[in-house]
């Protein structure tokens, strides 16, 4: 017998009588979605950006190496996506767009289509998430009412720029991956 | 509550009956005064917990029997522990022949403050007790029984001791840091982790001791004991009340 | 050794007990800080105890539909029975990639099947890449948390431990400049690795995708830099729908750490065109517990580690003191099913409190699950001492006339005897505790003359 065979029997062999699978409410959340959003991202340590404010902090940066895949700022990039992910190791700056952000934590999320290369949103130094104020839902369980089951190979829920704990509990900023995150409302 | 006499029982753990005979005598006369009447039945020795929690629950089927037998014919059972009347529910043995008795008896077993809350229905005691108190939550009463809300859950704060005492004239309840703690010592885990026992109850009286505690009250002489026997040997001048003391003292 | 006697040893250091007491306690009141912000929050553990009640039920159908959306996403599968095997499976698919150098995130799995130390004896270079872990690593010691690798370690440990390992300024304890040097060096273990393996927080029955939740970001550096994703996960992480990820994912982080959500949580559906991503699905010792009726819904676990946050045990013993690969309360209670002879103390390293129980967001019933192991445990091995004094104090508390001889007479010797000489169990008790006084009369002399 295969191990799958026998984890399967094994399995199979203890009886137990049967649960039901609950139906998940919806829950509601109060307060105005953008605000408690905003709230959420700070946060995690993001920064919540109008379009003027990012036009504005843009340039004051002056960053060598930007990839902007975002629909609102096609040409705000200066690089094109590179086949190989290595090739993005110095990279400064990458602008995408988020599909939906979740209000009770800030959640946003980003999928193939967003993402161009899977590696971008972590590997690049800083990273800006363009995202339509119009929408914003409650809570994950909306979130996931959105996402379905529609299919793309890798999805993700970003929350915050990269960070740890992991010495004596200090919150450090910028671990492995973005040492920043802008969410663009537009 | 006029018309309400039920007739209770005393069910007095063997550590109190052996060691705090003050607390028993103190439950006693706190009940009568609130009208019930009261008996203590003879030949009571210990509900089999610490062998239970030490892994023998099955070598209690003997003791608890004879908890069965000595119990069964009370309108209430009634004890100033948690953690026994939790044993008792929990984790006594089925005794196949008495079943049904033994069922009955756990609806009817009940720690002293539920009792008083929710059985007798006591809204508020007037008394007057002018000290400076800090309760120790015990953990069995405390997350086993549901005598208080607990600090993990989000629900509504409620606590059944600190509802009688809290309309005491004169009591100032103290807050402490850390509400529900637990002191460590937890039967016979006070000897088989000596060290973590004595650092856990040396860290709920330093809570208690930060806070100006004049006395430390629970509802369990255990708890207490435990965290009396480090402050008496630390040399600390706090004070150690059961709860049915100090509504004994502080009602008329 | 017993957790007693590890317990012993890591509270002489008085001061650091209590730091990581205060430092345990800080990351449990955040959780219960959050929790509170959340109206609904005990019904999301009502919701998600049900979840995994139905997942426990139907694990095997699960298993099987979850396998096959993931080959049908274009997952390679593979099943291990035991630690053994899912190391030979990660092995094989190394060397055909002719793979000697590897990038791995966080996986309590990998260390309850001792990876690391497999593939090393195989020259394979194994870097753990979430900072608590490489710390650790680099000190040959396993994690002394399931969430919180290092925190039995004070930054000053750690700059000496940077200073000789990647040469940052000696004495520089500033956590910024040390995750810092942590990110360059462990960038280059990134860019360098074939090969990233990744544990799984939940697999997907009706997609056949996985979720690996992380705050550093580092699973995702790995993998998507990396030809081959290798992820290693325990048969029970199943959960039925991608809906049931709206309760999990509000529950875990906040439980963990107080944090709304992990950073990053990433739904691995199907490889990235011309890269591989393979599962090893792992029983070890699963199908064992799930077969024993009062212990099977510690498979309910999602590993949040907020039990041994607030176990008033863990935070003054240390992660160290329960010599198992998953340490504090839920450990207490998986542990002893994988070796009950090696872990029979652990179920004693409790004092029953039922705090664990209380924050478990799957709502386990840990400190029952103790207090049943103990019954276990001593039918097999009743050592400790306590065999035999209890059957003894069965005897005596079943019997009204044997109890009060013994206890006139235990008082009586309490009086009597020097401190020094009365019987074991007082004799620790009274080591740094003293001993009630001793009244001159029972309860029982007392209701007999009173109330005749």
């Amino acid at each position: 017998m295969s191990s799958r065979e026998k984890i399967l029997a094994a399995i199979r062999g203890v009886s137990s009588e049967s649960k039901s699978l609950p139906e998940i409410p919806d829950f509601p959340l109060s307060g105005d979605l953008e605000e408690v959003f905003s709230q959420s991202i700070l946060g995690n340590k993001g920064e919540i950006l109008s379009k003027a404010e990012f036009e504005k902090w843009l340039p004051s940066m002056n960053f060598q190496k930007v990839i902007s895949l975002s629909a609102h700022f096609r040409t705000t990039g200066n690089l094109t996506l590179p086949e190989d992910p290595h090739e993005l190791e110095d990279l400064e700056l990458a602008i995408l767009d988020g599909q939906f952000g979740v209000a009770e934590n800030g959640a946003i999320w980003l999928e193939d289509t967003n993402l161009g290369l899977r590696a971008l949103p972590f590997i690049t130094e800083h990273l800006v998430i363009v995202l339509d104020r119009s929408k914003l839902v409650e809570t994950m369980h909306q979130g996931y009412d959105l996402v379905g089951n529609a299919h793309s190979g890798f999805g993700l829920f970003i929350a915050g720029p990269s960070k740890t704990a992991d010495i004596e509990q200090s919150l450090v900023i910028g671990a492995h991956g973005a040492k920043s995150l802008r969410v663009v409302l537009v | 509550m006029e018309n309400f006499k039920p007739n209770v029982a005393l069910f007095i753990p063997c550590y109190v009956d052996q060691f705090y005979p003050k607390v028993g005598i103190a439950t006693l006369e706190l009940l009568e005064k609130l009208g019930c009447k009261v008996s203590f039945p003879a030949g009571q020795t210990c509900c089999g917990q610490p062998l239970a929690n030490a892994g023998y629950e099955r070598d209690t089927i003997g003791t608890t029997r004879h908890f069965v037998e000595l119990f069964r014919d009370f309108d209430y059972v009634v004890a100033p522990s948690g953690s026994c009347v939790l044993h008792v529910k929990e984790h006594s043995p089925r005794i196949p022949e008495l079943e049904q008795e033994q069922n009955d008896l756990h609806h009817k077993v009940f720690e002293l403050t539920e009792f008083i809350t929710d059985i007798l229905k006591v809204e508020r005691l007037e008394g007057r007790f002018q000290h400076r108190v800090g309760y120790h939550a015990s953990c069995h009463g405390q997350r086993g029984l549901r005598l208080a809300s607990s600090s993990e859950l989000n629900q509504i704060p409620f606590n059944k001791a600190r509802k009688l005492l809290g309309n005491l004239e004169g009591l100032d309840w103290v807050e402490l840091d850390r509400t529900d703690e637990c002191c460590g010592f937890g039967g016979t885990f006070a000897v088989t982790e000596e060290a973590l026992s004595i650092r856990m109850g040396k860290d709920r009286l330093e809570d208690h001791l930060h806070h100006q505690v004049e006395i430390i009250t629970g509802g369990d002489m255990s708890c207490i004991m435990h965290l009396e026997g480090i402050a008496t040997r630390e040399g600390q001048k706090i004070k150690f009340m059961h709860v049915a003391e100090i509504l004994n003292q502080a009602i008329t | 050794m017993s957790h007693p006697e590890n317990a012993t040893e890591f509270l002489k250091d008085q001061a650091k007990a209590k730091w990581h007491d205060e430092t345990l306690w800080f990351v449990r009141d955040k959780r219960d800080r959050i929790s509170k912000t959340i109206p609904e929050w005990e019904q999301l553990r009502d919701l998600a105890s049900q979840i995994k009640d139905n997942v426990l039920v139907n694990l095997a159908s699960y298993l099987e539909d979850f396998e096959r959306n993931a080959l049908q996403n274009g997952i390679k599968i593979h099943w291990a029975a035991d630690a053994e095997e899912h190391n030979q499976h990660v092995l094989r698919i190394l060397q055909e990639k002719n793979c000697k150098a590897i990038v791995k995130s966080k996986s309590i799995l990998t260390e309850e099947c001792h990876l690391n130390p497999y593939l090393e004896k195989e020259g394979i270079e194994v870097v753990d890449t979430d900072l608590g872990e490489r710390i650790v690593q680099f000190l040959n010691q396993p994690p002394s948390h399931i969430v919180l690798p290092a925190i039995h370690l004070k930054k000053g440990e750690i700059s000496d431990l940077f200073h000789e390992k990647l040469h940052t300024e000696k004495g520089n304890e500033d956590p910024y400049y040390l995750t810092q040097a942590a990110r360059i060096h462990l960038r280059e273990k990134f860019l360098g690795a074939k090969v990233a393996i990744t544990g799984v927080n939940f697999g997907i029955a009706e997609t056949g995708e996985f979720v690996v939740c992380t705050n550093e970001g580092n699973a995702d550096m790995g993998v998507h830099l990396a030809d081959v994703h290798i992820a290693c996960m325990g048969i029970e992480k199943i959960l039925p729908r991608r809906k049931d990820l709206g309760v999990f994912l509000r529950l875990l982080a906040r439980s963990a750490t107080g944090q709304p959500i992990t950073n990053y949580n990433s739904h691995f559906r199907s490889p990235s065109p011309g890269k591989e991503i393979h599962i090893v699905l792992v029983d070890n010792g699963r199908t064992a517990q799930l077969a024993r009726e009062k212990f099977k819904n510690s498979l309910k676990c999602i590993r949040c580690g907020a039990c041994m946050n607030t176990c008033p045990i863990y935070r003054r013993s240390g992660g160290f003191s329960y010599g198992s690969t998953v340490p504090g309360p839920i450990g207490s209670i998986l542990s002893p099913g994988l070796d009950m002879k090696k872990h029979s103390t652990l179920p004693f390293a409790s004092t029953l409190c039922g705090s664990c129980s209380d924050v478990c967001p799957v709502k386990i019933n840990i400190h029952e699950q103790l207090y049943e192991w103990r019954q276990e445990i001593t039918k097999t091995h009743g050592e400790f001492g306590k065999g035999l004094s209890m059957k003894l104090a069965n005897g005596i508390f079943k019997s009204p006339l044997a109890y009060k001889i013994s206890g006139n007479l235990m008082r009586a010797a309490l009086r009597a005897l020097p401190d020094s000489m009365i019987y074991h169990p007082l004799n620790t008790w009274g080591k740094s505790r003293n001993l009630p006084e001793t009244p001159t009369e029972t309860f029982q002399q007392w209701y007999k003359k009173n109330r005749p």
